[in-house]
C-alpha cells in the first residue's frame, strides 16, 4: 500500500477557486480573449500590437483568466469577454458528437475547471457551454475509469495522454486504488516499503552525478 | 504582461508533484517582490493625480495594477505554502534528520520553520498515552508480528537493538529484527522488508 505525506492544496470545485492550489493557479493563468470597453491610460506596454502609450476602447487582446475575472463587472462594462475557441457552437456540436475522439489535452488541459471558470461571465450561451462540459465528462468517464481499472502492470502514458487534467487525477485515483488492491491480494500489503520520496530523491542524485 | 515571473515559481512547484522540495528560489522572488514594489508605486503616483486633478479615466488602469498586485501576493503566498506542506511530509518521509541535499533546499526561515514543526511534533508525541508517550510515526501500516525479516541494501554501519546486542548491518546481509526498530531504516531504503 502506497502511504504518501504530501497532500497539495487541493482545486476548489465547479466555479468555485481555491485560493492556495497551485492547479488553481495555473489553471487562471490561461488567455482568454476580451475586448476593452473603457481606455486604460498608460499601459499601452500590455498590448504588444500598438505603440501607443495607452490601451484605448475596443482594443481586442488576450487576458489572462484572473484578470479578466477581476476586472468584469456586470454593471460598469470594463471588458467583454469572448468564448475561446473550444467552447464556442462549432466545437460544441464536435464534443456532444462523440467526446471520446477529442484530445482534451490538446484543447485544455484545462478544459472541464476553465469552463466552468467562463460561466462567471454573463453570457447568453453560459446554460449550452455548462451542459456541453457536464456531457462530455458523462461521455468519457465510462472510458477513463475502465481502462484506469484495468490497466495492470503496463505502460499507461497512452491511455493519459488525451485526458484532462481533471480526468488524469481521476485516473491516477483509480490506478492506486487497483494497484493497492492487487498488492493486498498477493499478502503484500503488510510488507514495509521504502518511502517514494526518498527513492526519488535518490534517483535524481544519481542522475546529477551521470550526466 | 504582469505577474509571469510569479507563475514560473508555481511551475516549478507544480512539476514535481511527487512531493520533492525544489531549491528556495530567492532571486524570483525577490524579482517578483520588486515587480510589485514598482506596481504599489506607480498606483501611489496615479491615485494622487486622479485625486488632484479629478482625472477619472485613470480609476480602471489604477484598478488593474491593484488586481495585479493581489494576484503576486496570492501566488507568493501559494509558492511558500505549498512549500511548508511539502517540508513537513519530509518530517514524515525522512524522520527527524534530513539528509544534507535536501536541507541545502530549504532557505533559513523554512530550516527554523521545520526545527519548530519537530519540536511540536515531539511534545505532542511525549503527552500521548498517558505521560508515556507514543511515536504516531510508527506502525503507520498495522503491525503483524515483533519481529521481521530485513535484508541491507546498503552498508549502514553498527546498529544497537534492544537487548543491547550491536548487528552490523552489512549489504545484502540478512537479519531478524523487531519491527518498531527497522520501520524508520525501510521508509530511507537503507533496509527491504522481506515477505515470505
Amino acid at each position: 500500500m502506497e502511504t504518501q505525506s504530501y497532500f497539495p492544496v487541493p482545486p476548489g470545485v465547479a466555479v468555485e477557486e481555491n485560493f492556495l492550489s497551485l492547479d488553481d493557479i495555473l489553471l487562471t493563468h490561461e488567455r482568454l480573449p476580451v475586448r476593452t470597453e473603457c481606455a486604460f491610460p498608460r499601459l499601452g506596454f500590455l498590448d504588444k500590437s500598438t505603440d501607443t502609450q495607452d490601451i484605448s476602447e475596443g482594443t481586442k487582446m488576450e487576458l489572462p483568466l484572473w484578470l479578466s475575472k477581476a476586472l468584469y463587472e456586470r454593471k460598469r462594462r470594463v471588458l467583454s469577454v469572448e468564448l475561446p475557441k473550444v467552447y464556442r457552437e462549432g466545437w460544441r456540436t464536435v464534443f456532444n458528437a462523440d467526446p471520446n475522439v477529442v484530445d482534451l489535452h490538446k484543447m485544455g488541459p484545462y478544459y472541464y475547471s476553465l469552463g466552468s471558470q467562463l460561466l462567471h461571465f454573463d453570457s447568453p450561451e453560459n446554460p449550452d457551454i455548462a451542459q456541453t462540459l457536464l456531457q462530455t465528462f458523462i461521455g468519457r468517464f465510462r472510458r477513463t475509469m475502465d481502462s484506469s481499472q484495468n490497466a495492470y502492470n503496463e505502460d499507461t502514458s497512452a491511455l493519459v495522454q488525451r485526458l484532462d487534467s481533471l480526468e488524469k487525477v481521476l485516473f491516477r485515483s483509480g490506478q492506486s486504488g487497483l494497484n493497492d488492491f492487487q498488492s493486498w491480494e498477493k499478502g503484500r500489503a503488510a510488507q514495509l516499503t521504502a518511502s517514494t520520496l526518498v527513492l526519488n530523491y535518490r534517483k535524481r542524485k544519481l542522475a546529477e552525478v551521470q550526466p | 504582461m504582469f505577474c509571469e515571473k510569479v507563475i514560473e515559481l508555481i511551475r516549478e512547484l507544480h512539476r514535481m508533484s511527487d512531493g520533492q522540495l525544489p531549491a528556495f528560489n530567492e532571486d524570483g522572488l525577490r524579482q517578483v517582490l520588486q515587480e510589485m514594489e514598482a506596481l504599489y508605486e506607480q498606483n501611489q503616483s496615479d491615485v494622487q493625480e486622479a485625486k488632484s486633478e479629478a482625472r477619472t479615466e485613470l480609476i480602471p488602469s489604477i484598478k488593474l495594477r491593484h488586481c495585479c498586485l493581489l494576484r503576486n501576493q496570492r501566488c507568493v503566498i501559494a509558492y511558500l505554502y505549498d512549500r511548508l506542506l511539502r517540508i513537513r511530509a519530509l518530517r514524515w518521509e525522512c524522520g527527524s534528520v534530513l539528509p544534507a541535499n535536501v536541507r541545502f533546499h530549504m532557505c533559513a526561515e523554512e530550516l527554523q520553520w521545520f526545527s519548530q514543526y519537530k519540536k511540536s511534533l515531539a511534545s505532542f508525541m511525549r503527552s500521548l498515552g498517558g505521560g508515556e508517550g507514543l511515536d504516531i510515526t510508527q506502525d503507520i501500516k498495522p503491525p503483524k508480528s515483533l519481529y521481521i525479516e530485513v535484508r541491507c541494501l546498503k552498508d549502514h554501519g553498527e546498529f544497537e537493538i534492544d537487548d543491547g546486542t550491536v548487528i552490523l548491518l552489512k549489504k545484502n546481509s540478512q537479519h531478524f529484527l523487531p519491527r518498531w526498530k527497522c520501520e524508520q531504516l525501510i521508509r530511507q531504503g537503507v533496509l527491504e522488508h522481506v515477505v515470505s
